[in-house]
């Protein structure tokens, strides 16, 4: 991987016969993305400063006020709603990262593993494990929440078949958690797979037969080996892993409902991407769903920040 | 078998006899091959099940015993869903498609012409564009669901397939991939082409775009599904039904026929079947791309 972003840096040099002459050409090549990403990635932004500064309700736009940084005091004054909503959405996101992060990688790293062997029918399952990613989470969601519902659902009955009574798992904790956890699970390991099956097959032959040689068995082999060279990659995927299990949203939106509800008053299964959601587009409140928005995103670029540091530290050791 | 004797194995030791061999390495790989079925099966089956219920007779949909091949085949479901004026799904099948392939076209137009220009010429702001472009990849997009949408109200562009398709056209992901593609295209022949006297554009589009057909390809079929799949976007922005895409539609399906699975399983696989048949015939450059971004990050 070093090499190649050494031969990009080279060849990323630009080449112009005309370097003294100040030429619109470029400009022109570039027009056309560049007015999109101004209206709708950096306008957005700088609105949503604006927006985020006022109470905001887009269908009665008369009423509109600009009231400071009140939208963001509530964020962080305890006792408020809005607080307890909120902190109680990210919440429910940690417990989500935490909980799904772990089998997003592992289980991905496993069946990288089992497919690098050199095994006949490889290229059919590596087809098989990957196919859900190509799903859309509305699929996703309608199939999952028809296989746990209590009545009808294939999960149960099989439950029952055993003799075991079947858990409401929709609707009671944890198994609302749970479903959610199994319908990403089985929608998104591919993707992972893929990545350390890439780099897996980047891992020279010569040093496995070094160790081969030396009469490690397999274990030993993938814990001293293995592991440490796909170090760097797996930092990548579990950073990659902890923004994607950030943003849930589709699944318990349409499996779940963000439910069930709580004794006190919040809803268990409701991450801060929906609770952004219902702010802006289920209640009239914008200004305060943007100011969500930026604290959440600062959230992530710090997590972020964090991941590639380590990233980076353990990639000069 | 026969290539397993001819060639010394160098992971098995020497003193082994052949077939003692052949026997271990099939004894070896079993139990791999017992846990890759088991969790192929477990990817599989939900999909099965789901398009068996949705050929089943609603008097099928739940029985005493889980029966996998429909007793009776019938297409009942899929005709209710397409007679139902309430639930459009012909209507939401044509606007997916018609989205999908409006905006892979634009997509691949846009970020071609931009990406050649970051990749072949230098030019003032180049690189403080480009180090924005990038810095915006770690911004979570729920941050311009409320701006963007505002954004689209005041352009009136709500209900409408602009209104879909134009904030898609903005993402850098694209500009990224044909770039690094773009860099790694011999200059000579763009140099040749120019020494014939052809200008930027003509270059780009005779000489590169033509070169560039695997990563346009790649980037095609990517934002395709990206497009096809797209849930709440198109869920905020079309409200009439008739105008819905399938994803969102699905969900629509999902509160009009509060326990007849079989419609809404019938929804599904209407919308999961047109992926899943790009899936297998593209799945080797679907794979590769999908690789290739993870190496890259």
């Amino acid at each position: 991987m070093a090499t190649r972003t050494v031969e990009t840096t080279i060849a990323a040099a630009p080449t112009t016969t005309a370097k003294s002459k100040f030429s619109w050409t470029p400009y022109l090549f570039i027009l056309p993305h560049l007015i999109f990403f101004g209206a709708f990635v950096c306008w957005p932004f700088i609105n949503g400063i604006f927006i985020s500064l006022q109470r905001y309700d887009y269908l009665r736009p008369q009423q509109n006020e600009f009231i400071g940084l009140s939208n963001y005091v509530d964020l962080f004054a305890p006792g408020t709603l809005t607080f307890n909503e909120f902190w109680d959405s990210l919440k429910n996101t940690a417990i989500f990262v935490i909980i799904s992060v772990p089998p997003l990688v592992v289980i991905p790293l496993l069946l990288a593993v089992l497919l690098n062997g050199k095994i006949p029918g490889r290229n059919l399952f590596r087809g098989i494990y990957f196919a859900p990613w190509v799903l859309s989470v509305s699929v996703v969601g309608l199939l999952w929440w028809w296989i746990f519902q209590s009545s009808g659902g294939l999960l149960n009955y099989y439950i029952k078949d055993f003799g075991f009574d079947p858990p409401r798992w929709l609707s009671s904790l944890p198994w609302a958690w749970i479903s959610i956890l199994i319908a990403t699970v089985w929608w998104t390991i591919g993707f992972n797979m893929i990545i350390l099956l890439a780099a897996l097959q980047d891992i020279p032959e010569q040093i496995y037969e070094a160790t081969s040689i030396d009469g490690a068995n397999k274990l030993q082999t993938f814990f001293q080996i293995t592991l440490p060279m796909l170090r760097p990659v797996l930092l990548f995927v579990v950073t990659i892993t902890i923004i994607a299990s950030f943003n849930l949203f589709g699944q318990p939106f349409l499996m779940t409902g963000g439910g069930p509800p709580q004794a006190n008053g919040t809803l268990a299964t409701t991450p801060v991407m929906y609770r952004i959601y219902i702010q802006g587009f289920v209640r009239p409140l914008q200004g305060s769903a943007a100011a969500m928005s930026f604290v959440v995103a600062a959230i992530m670029v710090l997590v972020s920040y964090f991941n590639f540091k380590i990233f980076r530290q353990r990639e000069d050791q | 078998m026969a290539v397993t004797t001819a060639t010394p194995n160098t992971e098995v030791r020497k003193d082994d006899p052949n077939q003692g061999r052949l026997l271990r390495k099939i004894l070896g790989l079993l139990p791999a091959y017992i846990l890759m079925v088991f969790i192929a099966a477990l990817i599989i089956l939900p999909l099965l099940w789901m398009l068996s219920t949705s050929l089943k007779p609603k008097s099928q949909w739940f029985t005493q015993s889980i029966e996998w091949i429909p007793r009776t085949f019938t297409l009942e479901n899929y005709q209710k869903l397409f007679d139902n004026p309430a639930t459009p799904i012909g209507n939401w099948f044509f606007n997916s498609v018609s989205i999908a392939l409006i905006t892979t076209f634009l997509v691949l137009a846009i970020d071609s012409l931009a990406a050649y220009a970051y990749a072949r010429m230098d030019f003032p702001g180049r690189k403080a564009l480009f180090a924005l472009m990038l810095l915006t990849l770690f911004l979570p997009g729920m941050m311009f669901l409320v701006p963007n949408f505002l954004t689209i109200a005041n352009l009136h562009l709500l209900n409408s397939w602009g209104g879909v398709i134009l904030p898609g056209l903005a993402g850098v992901f694209g500009v990224f991939f044909l770039r690094q593609f773009f860099e790694g295209i011999p200059k000579e022949l763009e140099e040749a082409a120019s020494i014939d006297g052809a200008n930027r554009f003509q270059v780009f589009y005779m000489v590169v775009l033509p070169l560039a057909k695997p990563a346009l390809a790649t980037l095609g079929i990517l934002t395709f599904l990206g497009s096809w799949n797209d849930f709440l976007w198109p869920l905020l922005v079309l409200r009439d039904p008739k105008l819905q895409t399938l994803p969102p539609g699905l969900r629509t399906l999902q509160g009009a026929y509060s326990s007849e699975y079989g419609l809404m399983l019938a929804g599904a696989v209407i919308v999961a079947v047109p992926v899943l048949l790009i899936y297998i015939v593209l799945q080797r450059y679907i794979v590769q791309s999908v690789a290739a971004t993870g190496l890259k990050g």
